[in-house]
C-alpha cells in the first residue's frame, strides 16, 4: 500500500520535471503544434473542403493545384457547346452573366427537353430553367447556373480533389500508424518485462523466439500479412504491430532485468506481492519512458512502412487512400504533375519530422542522466 | 556458288569482328523490356518480355514482318493440301543456325516433339495442340508417343506438316513463338544449359552473346543469318525496364531508343514533350469485367446489360488511360483476321444518357431501385491502371443507383482466385490474342473451358456455334458463324468489354522503319538506326 | 574468441531450420502459385508443369525434399527466372549488392559521422539545426520520392550522369543509386552519432582529459571512441537492410542487386526462391549479429567472451 503512493509519487514527479523540459525544448514543441494541427486538419478538415473524397468530377481530372475556380471562363463556353450537341442542338446566344449563363438551344427538330440533365450531369453547371420555347420548340432558351469549384491541391486521376483526399489520407495514416504502434508496443512491453523478470530458462526460450522472428525476412513476413489480411487495413496493421514489437520487447526487457535487482522490488517480492503485482506496479511503470520515446519513433516507422507498401501497389482498399498511396502515385508523376506529389509529400513530411523531434524531446526529457 | 557465299560469309564474319568495338559502337540498338525473360527456352517461354527477344533471335517457318503481317520466315513456300490439313513447308536453302550448321527440316521435328513433349514443361504447347496427335501426347492420353506427332521431315529442306482438323489460322499460329525451332544438336549436348551465351545457337537475325540478369541481355548480329545482308542493326541491348516512369525518364536522357510500354497517366506530359516518339496503336486483347453469372443476381441479364451499358468507355479510355487504351463495346478486338467487324451489343451506338435510362428501366425490371440498390463488388489486381478504372466504373454505376465495393489483390492471388472459381460479383481480367482469329477471343466464353471462362457462361447455342465453326472451312462462312456467337455474347454480357489494349511504345526519332502494328511484332531485324 | 565464435555459428543451426519451416509454410498457404498468370494457362500444361515442379506431391513430402537440397547446397530452380537455379541468381546479384551497400554503407557512417560530431560541438547553434533537420528529412523522405527526383535532377535537368542502368557497375552509374540508398542510413548515423557524443562529452572521462589541457582533436578522438559503439550495433541491422532492402532502388535504376527477390520471390509465389531469399537474410542477420559482437568486443574493453 505504501509503496504504491510511493512509486505513483516518484512517478508524478518524473514525469512533471519532464514536461517542464520538453517545454524547454523549442523544436519538440513547434512539432506538438505541427502534430495536433496535421490532425485537427485531417479530423475536420474534410468536412469543410466542399468536398466528399470520394466524389469524382470527371470532367476536371489531373487538374493542377490552383486558387482558381472551375470552370474557368473560357471553359463556359465550350462545355456548353459541348452539351448541346449532346442534346443534338447548336448553342447560340450564349451570355454569361456573374453565376449564370443563358443560351438558346437550337435544333433542327424540337429539342428534347430531357437531354437537360446534361447540365445537371455536368460538374459545371446546376439544375437549368428554361425561360422560352419557341419554333415549336426547336428553339429554347435556357439559363443555368454555373457551379463554382476549387481544387487548391488540385485533382486526381479519377478527378478527386486531392486537398480532401490528403486530409482523409492523413486520417488514415495516422490511425494505421498508432494502432501499429499501440499494439507493437503492447506486446513487446508485455513480452520483454515477463522475460525480463523471470529471466533464467524463461528468459532464454523467450529471447530466442525473438532472435527467430529477426532471422525471418521482415519484407516476406509483411507482404505475406498483405496476402492474408489486405481486404481489412485495420486487421492488416495490428498484424503489421504483431511484427514490429521486437525492438521493444528487448529494451523492456534489458531495462527490467536492472529494475529487478533494485530494492523497491525486492521490497514488495518480500512482502508477497504476486508476480502479475509486481509486474503491473513496479516494472512496466518504471520503463513507461523508454517505451514512449519508442512509440513515437514507431509510429513514423509504420508510416512509412506502409507507403512502401503502397509504392508496390498492396496499399489500403479504394476508394480510401493513405499518404502513402497518394506519394507513390505522385512520385510516378513527378515530372508531368509534380502537385501530385507536393502536397501529400509536405503533410507526410511534417508528421514525420514532428514525430520525429517530439521523440528526440521526450528522449532528452526522461533522461534521468540530464537531471 | 555455294562455296563462293560460305566464303563471303567468312571474309564479313572476319571484318566485322576485326572492326568490332568500333564499328559496333555506333549502331547498338538500346532497347528497353518490360523486364527480364523468365527463361531464355524460347520453347518454354510464355510472356511477352520473352516474344521480343525471340523474335529478334529466332526465324520461325512464319513471322511478322515490320507491318505485322504474316511472312515467310525460315520457309521459302508452302502448299497447303485441297483438305486443309496437311501443310507441306520448303525451307529457305541458305537458311542456317548461327553457328553455320545447315537449317534442315529434321530441326523442326525435334523441336516440335520436344515442346508438345510433357516433360518438357511448356506453357504454350497448347498453341500447337491443332498438329494431329500433339494434344493427345502432352495429355498422355491413348498411349500416343512423340513420334506421333504429325510432323515429318521429307527431305533436309522439306517439312510436312499434318493437322488433327483444317486450322484456317495455322499460319499464323506458326507465328507465335512457340512456332520457332531449337538447335537439336546444342540441346542434346547441354540441355537446359543450351541457353547460357556460350552454348547459344539459334537461326535469326541475332544470336545471343551477354546475359546478366535484371541488368541487360546482349544479342549481336549473326552473320549466317539467311537475310544478314538486310539487317542493318548489328547489336542490340535489351534493358529491363519495368517501372515505365524511370524508362521513360531514360528515354528522354537519350539512354534508350525504344521502350515497351508508356505510363498512362503519363502520356499527356510525354505527348507534349515527346512529340511523335510518343506511338499509340491498337492491339489485339480486351480489358474486361467479368460477371459471376453462378451468383444472384448476375445470373440475371438484365443486371448485366445494365451494368455494361453505363459504364462510359470513352471516358475510361481518354481520362483514365489518357488515350492508352481504347473504348470497347465487342469482346473481339477490331482488326482480327479471319473475320469482319466484330459483333458489338446494339446499345453501343446509343448516347450514354440514352444507355442510363435503359439500364435504369433494366434494374427496376429485375428488382432493384431506391431502396433497394444493388449492390456490386468488383475484384482486380491491384495496378494503378486498374484502381483508377474500376473507381470510375464505380462512379458510372453510382448514377443508376448501383453501390460499389472494392477487393484488391495482388495478380496472384486475383488470378488464382479466378482460376480456382472463386465467389465474385465482378472481376477485372484482360486477355491478349495469341493469335490473329476470332477463336482465340470467344474460345473463353465455352463451356467446358472451366480454366478461363471465369463467368461460368454455359450456353447451348453458343457451344454449338463454335462447334460448328471447328470444321467449317471456308473462311466467311467460318466468319459468319464466329460472329453469330459473338453476338450472343454482346447480348448476354457475361463479360463486360471495357478496353481494348494498344502497343505503346516510345521510339526514337532515330530508329527507321518501325511501325506500329496489331500484333506488337517489332523485329530489330527491319529497323535502321541513324547515329 | 575463436570457439565463441564457432560455438554461436553452430547455435545458430536450429534457429535457421525454426526460420525455414515457418516460411516454407507461410508461402504454401498463400493464395495462388507461380504458374496463376493473368493470361492463364492451358490445364494438360498446368498439370504437367505441377508434375514437373514436384508441386502435385502432398506438402510434407516437399518440405522434405526441399531440406534435403539444401542439405546439399541445391537451393532449387528459381520458377520466374527458370534458366538460373536460385543459387546462381544470389551469385549474380551478391556482389552487386553488396557493393552497392558497402559504398551507400561507408557513406553513411563517414558523412553521418561527421555530421554527426559537427552538430554535437555546436549544439543548439545553427549547424546543430541544420544536421538535425537534414538528418530527420533524410529518414523521413522515402526512397521512392528521393530516386526520382535525383533521376529528374541530376540525369535529366543537369545531365551530369545516366538516369539509370548498371552498366557493368560504371562508377557513373552507380552515383545515383548510392546516395539514393545511403540518406536514410547517413541520417541515422548522424543522429545516433550526434546523440552519443553530446553524452561523451559530459562524460567525467572526458571532462578530466579536457582539464588536463589536452588538444580538442584528442578529446573528439576520445570521446569518439565511446559514442561510436551503438553505431557499430546499429550497423548489422543496417547492413542486412541495405543488401536486402533495396528493392526501390534497383527497379528505378535497373540494377541487377538481390533486393528485388525478396519483394518479387513474394509477389510472384516464387517458392523456391522465397526460400532462398529467407536463408540469405536468416545468414546475414546472424552473421552480421555476430560480427557486431565481436567488434563491439574489440572497442569496448570491459565485453569480454569467454
Amino acid at each position: 500500500m505504501s509503496d504504491a503512493i510511493l512509486t505513483s509519487d516518484i512517478g508524478r514527479s518524473l514525469w512533471d520535471d519532464a514536461k517542464l523540459r520538453l517545454k524547454r525544448n523549442k523544436a519538440a514543441v513547434a512539432s506538438l503544434f505541427a502534430l495536433t494541427l496535421v490532425t485537427l486538419l485531417s479530423l475536420f478538415g474534410p468536412f469543410i473542403t466542399g468536398h466528399a473524397f470520394d466524389k469524382v468530377y470527371p470532367e476536371y481530372t489531373r487538374v493542377p493545384a490552383s486558387l482558381s475556380a472551375f470552370p474557368l471562363p473560357e471553359q463556359i463556353q465550350p462545355a456548353i457547346e459541348r452539351i448541346a450537341s449532346r442534346v443534338r442542338a447548336k448553342a447560340e446566344a450564349i451570355e454569361i452573366n456573374g453565376g449564370v449563363v443563358k443560351v438558346t438551344l437550337v435544333g433542327p427538330r424540337a429539342v428534347d427537353e430531357r437531354g437537360l440533365a446534361f447540365f445537371e450531369r455536368s460538374d459545371a453547371f446546376g439544375k437549368p430553367t428554361i425561360l422560352a420555347r419557341e419554333d415549336e420548340g426547336r428553339k429554347l432558351i435556357v439559363s443555368v447556373p454555373i457551379e463554382y469549384r476549387r481544387f487548391l491541391f488540385g485533382t486526381d486521376a479519377n478527378g478527386r480533389d486531392l486537398l480532401t483526399r490528403t486530409l482523409i489520407a492523413g486520417r488514415v495514416s495516422l490511425a494505421i500508424g498508432l494502432l501499429a504502434a499501440g499494439v507493437g508496443v503492447m506486446i513487446g512491453v508485455i513480452y520483454g518485462a515477463t522475460s525480463g523478470y523471470f529471466g533464467g530458462r524463461v528468459d532464454d526460450v523467450m529471447m530466442r523466439i525473438v532472435d527467430i522472428i529477426y532471422a525471418l525476412p521482415f519484407i516476406f513476413f509483411v507482404i505475406m500479412l498483405v496476402v492474408f489480411f489486405g481486404r481489412n487495413f485495420v486487421l492488416m496493421f495490428i498484424a503489421v504491430g504483431a511484427v514490429e514489437w521486437l525492438d521493444m520487447a528487448r529494451i523492456v526487457r534489458g531495462q527490467t532485468l536492472s529494475l529487478r535487482q533494485q530494492e523497491f522490488v525486492q521490497a514488495a517480492e518480500a512482502m508477497g506481492v504476486g508476480h502479475g503485482g509486481i509486474l503491473r506496479r513496479h516494472i512496466i511503470p518504471n520503463v513507461l519512458g523508454p517505451v514512449v520515446v519508442y512509440m513515437t519513433l514507431l509510429v513514423p516507422k509504420v508510416i512509412l512502412l506502409e507507403s512502401f507498401l503502397s509504392f508496390l501497389g498492396l496499399g489500403v482498399q479504394e476508394p480510401m487512400t493513405s499518404w502513402g498511396v497518394l506519394i507513390s502515385d505522385g512520385a510516378r508523376n513527378i515530372q508531368g504533375a509534380a502537385y501530385m506529389l507536393v502536397f501529400p509529400a509536405i503533410f507526410l513530411v511534417t508528421t514525420l519530422f514532428a514525430l520525429n523531434f517530439i521523440g528526440d524531446g521526450l528522449r532528452d526529457a526522461l533522461d534521468p542522466k540530464d537531471r | 556458288m555455294f562455296q563462293a557465299k560460305t566464303l563471303f560469309y567468312a571474309a564479313a564474319f572476319a571484318t566485322a569482328t576485326l572492326l568490332s568495338s568500333t564499328a559496333f559502337a555506333q549502331v547498338t540498338f538500346l532497347r528497353g523490356n518490360d523486364g527480364d525473360p523468365e527463361t531464355l527456352d524460347v520453347q518454354k517461354g510464355s510472356t511477352v518480355t520473352e516474344a521480343h527477344l525471340m523474335r529478334d533471335l529466332y526465324d520461325g517457318l512464319m513471322i511478322h514482318n515490320a507491318k505485322g503481317e504474316v511472312v515467310y520466315g525460315v520457309a521459302a513456300s508452302h502448299i497447303e493440301s485441297a483438305g486443309g490439313t496437311v501443310f507441306t513447308f520448303k525451307l529457305r536453302p541458305n537458311a542456317k543456325w548461327s553457328n553455320g550448321d545447315d537449317f534442315k527440316a529434321s530441326d523442326y521435328v525435334f523441336a516440335f516433339r520436344r515442346i508438345i513433349n510433357p516433360d518438357t514443361g511448356a506453357k504454350y504447347a497448347n498453341i500447337l495442340f491443332p498438329i494431329k496427335n500433339a494434344e493427345k501426347v502432352n495429355k498422355k492420353q491413348d498411349g500416343a508417343k512423340l513420334e506421333d506427332i504429325g510432323v515429318k521431315a521429307i527431305d533436309d529442306k522439306t517439312l510436312e506438316i499434318t493437322l488433327e482438323r483444317p486450322t484456317p489460322y495455322f499460319l499464323e499460329l506458326l507465328t507465335h513463338q512457340t512456332g520457332y525451332p531449337v538447335h537439336e544438336a546444342s540441346v542434346k549436348k547441354h540441355g537446359a544449359d543450351y541457353t547460357k551465351p556460350e552454348n547459344w545457337v539459334s537461326n535469326g537475325a541475332y544470336s545471343l552473346k551477354e546475359w546478366t540478369p535484371n541488368s541487360h541481355i546482349r544479342l549481336d548480329k549473326s552473320p549466317s543469318f539467311h537475310d544478314a545482308a538486310n539487317v542493318q542493326i548489328e547489336r542490340i541491348m535489351y534493358f529491363p525496364t519495368p517501372d515505365y516512369a524511370a524508362a521513360s525518364r531514360r528515354f528522354m536522357a537519350g539512354e534508350l531508343h525504344f521502350t515497351t510500354d508508356i505510363p498512362a497517366d503519363q502520356t499527356k506530359f510525354l505527348k507534349e514533350k515527346l512529340g511523335d516518339q510518343v506511338k499509340i496503336a491498337p492491339y489485339l486483347g480486351t480489358y474486361y469485367l467479368a460477371f459471376n453469372m453462378a451468383k444472384k443476381p448476375f445470373d440475371d441479364v438484365r443486371v448485366r446489360q445494365a451494368l455494361s451499358m453505363t459504364i462510359d468507355r470513352e471516358f475510361i479510355a481518354e481520362q483514365i488511360w489518357g488515350g492508352t487504351m481504347l473504348p470497347g463495346y465487342s469482346f473481339v478486338p477490331p482488326g482480327i483476321g479471319n473475320y469482319g467487324k466484330p459483333a458489338a451489343p446494339d446499345w453501343a451506338e446509343k448516347s450514354p444518357i440514352d444507355r442510363e435510362d435503359t439500364a435504369k428501366k433494366l434494374l427496376t425490371a429485375a428488382g432493384f431501385g431506391p431502396g433497394k440498390p444493388l449492390k456490386v463488388e468488383i475484384r482486380y489486381n491491384t495496378t494503378d491502371n486498374n484502381r483508377r478504372t474500376v473507381v470510375a466504373i464505380a462512379d458510372q454505376w453510382k448514377q443508376v443507383g448501383v453501390e460499389t465495393t472494392f477487393i484488391n489483390t495482388d495478380a496472384k492471388t486475383h488470378f488464382a482466385f479466378l482460376r480456382e472459381r472463386g465467389e465474385f460479383d465482378a472481376a477485372r481480367a484482360g486477355w491478349i490474342g495469341d493469335y490473329s482469329d476470332p477463336q482465340n477471343f470467344l474460345f473463353l466464353f465455352q463451356k467446358d473451358n472451366t480454366g478461363f471462362n471465369y463467368a461460368r457462361f454455359d450456353n447451348a447455342e453458343f457451344d454449338g456455334l463454335m462447334k460448328q465453326a471447328e470444321s467449317e472451312t471456308d473462311l466467311k462462312k467460318r466468319a459468319d458463324i464466329m460472329f453469330k456467337a459473338e453476338q450472343i455474347i454482346a447480348r448476354e454480357q457475361p463479360y463486360a468489354s471495357v478496353l481494348f489494349y494498344s502497343t505503346k511504345n516510345l521510339v526514337s526519332n532515330k530508329l527507321q522503319g518501325f511501325s506500329s502494328n496489331l500484333r506488337g511484332a517489332y523485329a530489330t531485324r527491319f529497323y535502321r538506326l541513324n547515329p | 574468441m575463436l570457439t565463441y565464435i564457432l560455438r554461436r555459428l553452430l547455435s545458430t543451426i536450429p534457429t535457421l531450420l525454426v526460420v525455414i519451416t515457418i516460411s516454407f509454410f507461410l508461402i504454401r498457404v498463400a493464395p495462388g502459385g507461380p504458374f496463376d498468370l493473368e493470361q492463364p494457362l492451358n490445364e494438360a500444361v498446368l498439370a504437367n508443369l505441377r508434375k514437373l515442379y514436384k508441386l502435385d506431391e502432398p506438402l510434407w513430402r516437399q518440405y522434405l525434399l526441399y531440406l534435403q537440397g539444401l542439405v546439399r547446397g541445391d537451393f532449387g530452380p528459381s520458377f520466374s527466372s527458370q534458366d538460373l537455379t536460385v543459387a546462381e541468381l544470389f551469385a549474380k546479384g551478391l556482389p552487386v549488392s553488396i557493393r552497392l551497400g558497402a559504398l551507400a554503407l561507408t557513406l553513411a557512417v563517414f558523412v553521418g559521422g561527421a555530421l554527426g560530431v559537427i552538430a554535437a560541438l555546436r549544439q543548439n547553434q545553427p549547424a546543430d539545426y541544420v544536421v538535425v533537420t537534414a538528418a530527420t528529412a533524410g529518414i523521413t523522405v522515402p526512397t521512392f520520392v528521393t530516386a526520382p527526383l535525383f533521376q529528374v535532377t541530376f540525369g535529366l535537368w543537369l545531365a551530369w550522369l545516366p538516369v539509370g542502368g548498371w552498366n557493368d557497375g560504371a562508377v557513373r552509374n552507380t552515383v545515383l543509386p548510392v546516395l539514393v540508398l545511403a540518406l536514410p542510413q547517413m541520417a541515422v548515423v548522424a543522429r545516433m552519432i550526434r546523440a552519443a557524443m553530446i553524452e561523451m562529452l559530459r562524460a567525467n572521462h572526458i571532462r578530466t582529459l579536457r582539464a588536463q589541457g589536452l588538444s580538442n582533436a584528442t578529446i573528439i578522438r576520445h570521446a569518439l571512441r565511446g559514442a561510436a559503439l551503438p553505431v557499430v550495433s546499429y550497423l548489422g541491422p543496417a547492413a542486412a537492410a541495405l543488401l536486402t532492402g533495396s528493392v526501390v532502388v534497383e527497379t528505378i535504376f535497373g540494377l541487377p542487386g538481390i533486393g528485388r527477390y525478396f519483394v518479387e520471390g513474394a509477389l510472384n509465389r516464387d517458392y523456391t526462391l522465397v526460400m532462398g531469399t529467407v536463408v540469405v537474410i536468416a545468414c546475414f542477420v546472424l552473421v552480421f549479429n555476430l560480427i557486431v559482437d565481436v567488434l563491439y568486443a574489440a572497442l569496448d574493453p570491459r565485453v569480454r567472451y569467454a
